[in-house]
């Protein structure tokens, strides 16, 4: 009862980045724990994904045969079996979309209590979970009373391990109950195309929901046109139909990488940071010193965009 | 049909703010209607409108305090409401999906609804977790993170997006009856019209406690517990312009020169 079980995650051929953190989390503690880090496999060409997961401190990989693309039904499932074959104390999952489409109902079949959304996880006799609250403005720790638990981990939050091991690669022969699928994927649509690409520019003015409302849209539109920008933004504003779904900058929008992020009035939401973090340089305006975005900024201005952006424009024309 | 949405009232923290013990001193909390809720009311009232009988029934598990934010739900269309609440539910530090599934579970037997709809997540302890945990919980299929629903009932499927990373959506069948998690942006909320807002006055809004539910407080027993709440260390290095507005702007504009995106 020391052995930790991770999931990959792949998706259309290829697997994830959170897959080669799961190994970083999963060494971790049971190397903790003096127990071995199983990781489990599940669909896709299982084959092909165990080589590329054969990483240091991995025991035991085990692939499973079970459809192309990701069933919930199914992983969870095969998850289940494993797990009672295995029997690990920790169970680790990613906070992908998937994760949340499938962490909470093993969590519940096995009985086992779940933590979300880790960013830390330590394990001394009971796990301590580090994860965040009001909408990242503190840190929690969460203490499990129990001898197993499952953990789902945030993605790129961990380095990836990239170094080979010499796991043991194990086909798993999982009994699945067809009946209990109740859920069919049939296909996959790619959105957010369109006229620009946000991803290609090299200086984004990114605006939030501190613009408050679509008639200040023309002020930003100003700025942008004065600076030769390109105009991106949170989710908030295409959510509301101000911006079309090219322009969000996220998890689940564009990732973006350009000399000069501009964030204004965005609070920096895990699922938006995730699409800019990688931006040569950062600037914030926001009103709140203790907006998470500002832990990221390499310049902040902390005061109302609605009186800096007006000198901003004046300044630069 | 019947769809049950769960609606939370949850806690935004001021910009400035203490920390009292394990929480955010709740002099710096402001009260809400969670964001992902709202469209997950929306598409239910949505769906009711289009079809011929279709009740919406909301419930919440949350002190006295949330009725205000359950009565937005009524005047913007949900039929009646359910608010969990007894002094057993007040003295628990921790509500975890689990639980929260456990104590929903009971509604749903007494609701008998065909969907149940949930937010993704909750704003402020951002589990995500507790719509899953509650179709397994109570044996109906379910699918998380849904940005796109189209609904055959009469074929007692739910043909749904489910918004995936990077921009790309899933498109999965899932056999009634189910739990889908909304996330924002599958519609438009709409406000509560002011005549929304005298009509819900006088809808119904029963308080329920776990007895009631045929729940014990054995229900609340949760292996997870918050030992500490801190503001993160900022890593921050962020080189903060300091002045007027004015004063600002031009160290911006003047920074934007030199690395060289706009021409000086
Ligand atoms: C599964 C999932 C996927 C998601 N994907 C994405 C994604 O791809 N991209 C994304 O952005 N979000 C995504 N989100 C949503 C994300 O969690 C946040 O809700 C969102 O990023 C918040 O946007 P915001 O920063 O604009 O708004 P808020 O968090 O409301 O922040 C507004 C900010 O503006 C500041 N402000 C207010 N008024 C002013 C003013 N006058 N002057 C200056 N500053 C001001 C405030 O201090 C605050 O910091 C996703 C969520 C989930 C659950």
């Amino acid at each position: 009862m020391s052995d930790v079980l991770a999931v990959a995650e792949h998706r259309q051929g290829e697997l994830r980045d959170v897959s080669f953190e799961l190994v970083t989390v999963g060494r971790q503690l049971a190397a903790d724990q003096g127990g071995e880090l199983h990781l489990a496999v599940i669909g896709g060409d299982v084959d092909a994904f165990a080589d590329e997961l054969n990483l240091d401190g991995v025991s035991v990989i085990h692939t499973v045969d079970a459809g192309e693309e990701f069933n919930h039904d199914i992983y969870t499932q095969v998850t289940e079996q494993l797990f009672e074959e295995i029997e690990p104390s920790t169970l680790l999952l990613p906070n992908s979309v998937n994760g949340l489409d499938y962490a909470p109902a093993i969590a519940s079949r096995l009985d086992v209590p779940l933590v979300t959304d880790a960013v830390d996880i330590a394990r001394d006799g009971t796990t301590e979970v580090t994860r965040e609250m009001y909408g990242s403005k503190v840190e929690t720790t969460v203490a499990v009373d129990d001898d197993t638990v499952a953990v789902s981990i945030r993605p790129a939050e961990w380095e990836a391990t990239d170094a080979d091991g010499d796991a043991d690669v194990v086909a798993f022969d999982a009994d699945i109950d067809e009946s209990a699928v109740k859920s069919t994927v049939t296909g996959f649509e790619e959105v957010a195309g369109g006229d620009v690409d946000i991803s290609e520019a090299e200086f984004l003015v990114s605006i939030g929901r501190g613009i408050e409302e679509e008639d200040n849209l023309p002020l930003i539109e100003e700025l942008v046109e004065a600076t030769d920008a390109t105009l991106s933004s949170s989710r908030p504003i295409v959510d509301n139909g101000w911006l079309p779904k090219n322009r969000q900058v996220g998890q689940s929008g564009k990732v973006v990488t350009p000399d000069v992020y501009l964030a204004i009035g965005i609070s920096g939401a895990v699922q938006h940071v995730a699409g800019m973090k990688g931006s040569d340089t950062i600037v914030a305006i926001n009103t709140d010193p203790n907006a998470p975005i500002m832990d990221l900024a390499d310049y902040a201005i902390v005061d109302d965009l609605f009186d800096v952006v007006p000198e901003l424009i004046d300044a630069l024309e | 049909m019947k769809i049950l949405v769960t609606v939370k009232e949850v806690a935004e923290a001021e910009d400035d703010f203490d920390i009292d013990g394990l929480d955010i001193d709740d002099r710096y909390l402001e009260y809400d209607l969670n964001e992902w809720d709202e469209y997950a009311i929306e598409e239910a009232v949505q769906i009711k409108e289009d079809g011929e009988d279709v009740e919406v029934v909301s419930v919440t598990i949350g002190p006295e305090r949330a009725e205000e934010t359950i009565r937005m739900a009524l005047a913007k269309g949900v039929d009646r409401a359910i608010r969990v609440w007894d002094d057993d539910v007040a003295a628990t530090d921790v509500l975890d999906p689990a639980t929260k599934a456990d104590v929903l579970a009971a509604v749903v037997e007494q609701e008998e609804p065909d969907l149940v709809f949930t937010g993704v997540q909750a704003g402020d302890d951002s589990f995500g977790a507790t719509g899953v945990a509650l179709a397994e919980t109570i044996g109906f299929e379910w699918g998380a993170v849904v940005n796109a629903l189209d609904l055959d009932a009469e074929e007692g499927v739910a043909n749904v997006h489910r918004e995936l990373e990077g921009g790309i959506e899933e498109l999965t069948e899932i056999q009634l009856p189910s739990v889908l998690t909304i996330q924002t942006g599958i519609n438009e909320p709409r406000y509560a019209s002011l005549r929304g807002i005298r009509q819900a006055q006088s809808k119904p809004l029963d308080v329920q406690t776990l007895s009631d539910l045929g729940l014990d407080a054995g229900v609340l027993e949760s292996p997870l517990q918050r030992t500490e709440m801190y503001e993160p260390e900022s890593e921050g290095e962020a080189v903060v312009f300091e002045g007027s507005s004015e004063d600002t702007a031009g160290e911006l504009a003047d920074l934007l020169q030199d690395v060289g995106v706009v021409e000086g």
